[in-house]
Formats: structure tokens, sequence, C-alpha cells
């Protein structure tokens, strides 16, 4: 198991109601998405218009929390060394995170994965996944 | 309207600096310039159209335009990464073909090396109003993790190895040890990338291109005006541009926006691929040239390694010479946006004043493509095709 790096945030969710919500739900260890209610797909990251019909007719729905890692990459140069990563969910859409708490020499493509949320800087939780 | 024809490239000057501490950015913008216009036979005066992006100091052409004392009546500073200068290109010539200016400077220039940035392994903070800011920079990433990531699905999906990413560097490392002023002249062999220490897996350090201060400059102008010059005709045919992103998490990092750039200036020059005798190609890392050359219509999609391998890219040896300045990955990557001389070093190939080991006999028709942010995010693609007179 790796030392974990220190997680920066950048941002203030609270002045931004756009996204206020799903961080909202990071910090009760809920990760959530954006379902449109005119073309009914799924989008992330999330938005207050749909990026696929325009649509302002949005809800948050909950997440799985599951998904296949998409590709990664272990970034070996940095120190602590860490591992970015694509994750597809389940709901199809494909995120930006990291992978944690797992031997690094042993991720794969392919690989199922579920999320857990950390705290970072500014004590704003952020959703990583591990392995299942 | 087509804008095969309209322009003309007559000025293109590479500034011979890699390292300038005493020196500003601003001042090395005007000395690439001024090398340009030197280069074209014009004089500063003539200048009517600028062009910079977002290395361009303070609010861009407005700080540059008044720094260097221009008296122009068209302005553009289109911020698409490292492949700007080959978007400002087809952007001169736009307003070249409406009447907009008659001789257009771009310019790029940049202190990277000087000033210490961690281009690759430190995750830049942006604007917090950014959109996708906060769902990203507390993952940490950086230029090459993320080129990293495009890499380990591609060898996922295609089977593509290391070894075929590293003939890439091979090649421009042979090109490169003709160059006198490129950063890294030294010419390497497969297992000297492959055996480099690993920055972000799949990526080695070899695979990554160089950090260096420098600029470039290029004059665009119409037609009439580079007739009356001294200088080879080097005539852009050929212009495409395409952004591309994340597609609302529809996430595919397979292809990059040179497949629709490439098509349109293919396209609108009435070529294809097999026909171009060089090509410059966006080498911030292996990866980028692979897919690119992929995306562009030189191999199919997949193939990319095949391709690259056995010295397909090497001039004088294989089909598609590439880069024969050394390109980022040896000679210069000024302010981190390689547009510009991948630009340049395409018009020396089309004078003929390459260097005489690296130049292709009888260059007249080439590719110049770039790819600007991050190939992993968003991206913007450019690609030109230009055919001598």
């Amino acid at each position: 198991m790796a030392e974990q790096r220190k997680i920066s945030f950048i941002g203030a969710p609270d002045t931004n109601p756009e996204v206020k919500p799903y961080w909202d739900a990071c910090n009760e260890s809920r990760l959530t998405l954006r379902k449109c209610g005119g073309c009914g797909k799924v989008h992330y990251y999330p938005r207050g218009i749909c990026p696929f019909c325009f649509s302002t007719d949005g809800n948050w729905i909950n997440a799985s929390g599951k998904g296949k890692i998409y590709s990664f990459s272990v970034m070996e140069r940095a120190s602590p060394p860490f591992t970015m990563a694509y994750v597809t969910l389940e709901e199809g859409v494909t995120m930006m995170t990291n992978i944690i708490d797992t031997d690094f020499s042993k991720i794969k493509i392919g690989q199922d994965v579920k999320v857990v949320f950390l705290d970072s800087d500014t004590g704003q939780k952020v959703p990583m996944f591990t392995p299942v | 309207m087509s804008l095969k024809g309209k322009a003309y490239i007559a000025g293109a000057f590479e500034h011979p600096t890699r390292k300038a501490p005493d020196k500003s950015v601003a001042q090395l913008h005007a000395e690439c310039a001024a090398g340009a216009l030197a280069d074209a036979g014009l004089t500063k005066d003539d200048v009517d159209g600028y062009f910079c992006a977002g290395d361009a100091p303070g609010m861009g052409p407005l700080s540059m335009v008044d720094y260097m004392n221009l008296k122009v009546r068209h302005v553009d500073a289109t911020d698409v990464g490292g492949s700007s200068y080959l978007m400002l290109v087809s952007h001169a010539a736009e307003a070249i073909a409406a009447g907009r200016c008659n001789v257009a400077l771009i310019t790029l220039a940049g202190r990277p090396r000087s000033e210490g940035q961690a281009t690759g392994t430190a995750a830049r903070a942006g604007n917090p109003a950014q959109p996708d800011m906060m769902f990203e920079y507390p993952y940490s990433p950086t230029v090459v993790n993320m080129y990293a990531m495009c890499a380990q699905r591609h060898m996922y999906e295609f089977g593509t190895t290391s070894e075929q990413l590293a003939w890439i560097k091979v090649a421009a490392s042979t090109h490169a040890q003709y160059n006198p002023h490129a950063m890294l002249r030294d010419v390497v062999t497969v297992e000297d990338v492959v055996n480099s220490p690993m920055v972000s897996t799949p990526l080695h350090r070899l695979d990554c291109c160089v950090i260096s201060d420098g600029g470039g400059a290029l004059l665009v102008v119409k037609p009439e005006i580079a007739k009356a010059l001294k200088r080879p005709l080097v005539k852009v045919i050929g212009n495409g541009e395409s952004p591309k992103g994340q597609m609302g998490g529809m996430v595919d990092l397979t292809y990059s926006g040179a497949r629709y750039s490439g098509k349109m200036a293919f396209d609108e020059a009435g070529v294809k691929p097999t026909d171009m005798k060089y090509a410059s190609i966006y080498d911030s890392f292996t990866i980028t040239v692979l897919m690119q050359l992929e995306d562009l219509g030189f191999a199919e999609k997949g193939q990319g390694g095949k391709f690259v391998q056995d010295g397909n890219l090497i001039s004088g040896v294989g089909k598609l010479p590439f880069n024969t300045d050394g390109g980022g990955l040896c000679n210069n990557h000024p302010a981190n946006r390689g547009g510009i001389t991948k630009v340049i070093e395409a018009v020396r190939q089309l004078r003929g004043e390459a260097h005489p080991k690296v130049q292709v006999p009888n260059c007249n028709l080439a590719l110049a493509h770039g790819t600007g942010g991050s190939l992993g995010t968003r991206h913007g693609s450019a690609t030109l095709i230009m055919e001598r007179e």
C-alpha cells in the first residue's frame, strides 16, 4: 500500500450553486450524477445545462459508485507516486479520478473498482476509487 | 470559401536560443518578429496584421503591438495551446482572403526553462471558474500523466508497445544530430528510450519533449506580395482545425481532433497523405506523434506502432520523413508550445533550406500538424498543408 499524496481542492462549491449539490453529496460519502429530464442521458462533469440536448431540466441521481478502469497512469516521478485514472461508471460516463489503496503495479484496464471518499486540504471530500 | 492558395508563408524564423535568462518574453517575441521580417525581405512597417496566442505577455496583441510599435489594422489572439500557431496561419489566410490585412505577423516566445516550470510533473492550478477545474485538479492531472493515459489505452486496445513509441524518439534524435541549435543532439536507440527512467507509466523520460526557452515567428502574406519577394514560394493549400474534449463524459482517448482537422485540410488541398513528402507532427510526447499519424490518415487506426518502427520516420530511410529539425523531442519546445516550430521546419523543407543531411529531395508538398492543450482532456488540433510553387 502506497503512501497517499496530499489532495488539493480548488474552488468554492458554497458559492457555486451549479455544482454545490455534487460536492455536498461527496461530503456525505455519496457519488451523484446529473441526469437530463429532456433526453434522459447522464453526463459528467455535472452541469446545469445538458451537454447533449441543452435542456435545463436536469436532476441529481445517486450513482452506484461502481465502475471499471478505462485508463490509468502511475506517476512514478511524483513523490509519493500516485495513480491517475479514468473510470467508466456503471451509469455510462467516464470520470477522472485516482486509484488508491492498492499495489499500483497490479492495476489493469478493465479492473472493477468502487468509490471511496478522501478528505482534501480544504476539508471537502473527494471521490476516488479502489479495486473491488 | 476555400482558402486554397489565398496566402503564402513568406517569412519564417526560429530563435536560436534555448535558454534566455537575460531576455524578457516580449523581447524574444520582437527578436523573432525581426528575424522573420529579415528572412522575408520585409520591414516592420509592412506588417498590417498581428497574431499571437496565450504565451504573449500582458493583454496579448495589445501589449505586443504596443511593445513592437506596430501599425496594424487586424489582430487575432486565438489560444488553443501549442496548436495555436498553425491555426493562426489559417486565420491569417482568412483575414488576407477577406482583405483585412496583407502582411500577417505571427509570434511565439517563452522562457519555461529559465523560469523553472515543472511542466510535466506538477498539476497547474487554474482559475476556479474553469468549469472542469474542481473535477480534475484534486486528482493532480499533469501534462505527462494525461498523455500517458492515452498511451496506456492505445497499448490496451491495439497492442502498441513501448519499443514502437521509442522509434519516434530515435527518428527525432537521428535528425537532431545535424541541428547545431538542438537541445539534445545525441542519437539514441530504442533501448536507450525504454531504459530511461519512468516518468508516468508507460511514458519514460525519453518519450517526453524538452523544456526550452525560445520562440519563433511567421509572416503570412497575400499572393501578390509573396511573388514580389526573392524567397521560394510556399503556398498554403489546406487548412483544418478542430477542438476535442471529454464529450460530456463519453471519454475516448483513442483518437484526437486530427481526425477532423486532417480531413478538412486534405479535402481543401485536394491531396492525400501518401502525397506528402514531409510531415511536421507535434511531438510533445512520442504517443502524440503516433496518434496524430493515425488520425491524419498516414496509418490505419491502431497501426501507428507498426508504421513508425524500423526508422520509417527517418529522412533518407523511411517513407515519411518527420520533424527533421529534431522536433520538440530533441530540438526545441519554446514556451511549452511547439506549433510554430512545426511550421518553420516544413517551410525550410519546402524551400530546400533544411540541413543537407535531412533535406527531402524535391520536397514540394508538406504537412504540419499541431495538438494543443491536453490530449487526455481537451485539446485543439490544427492541420496545414503547404505546397512549393
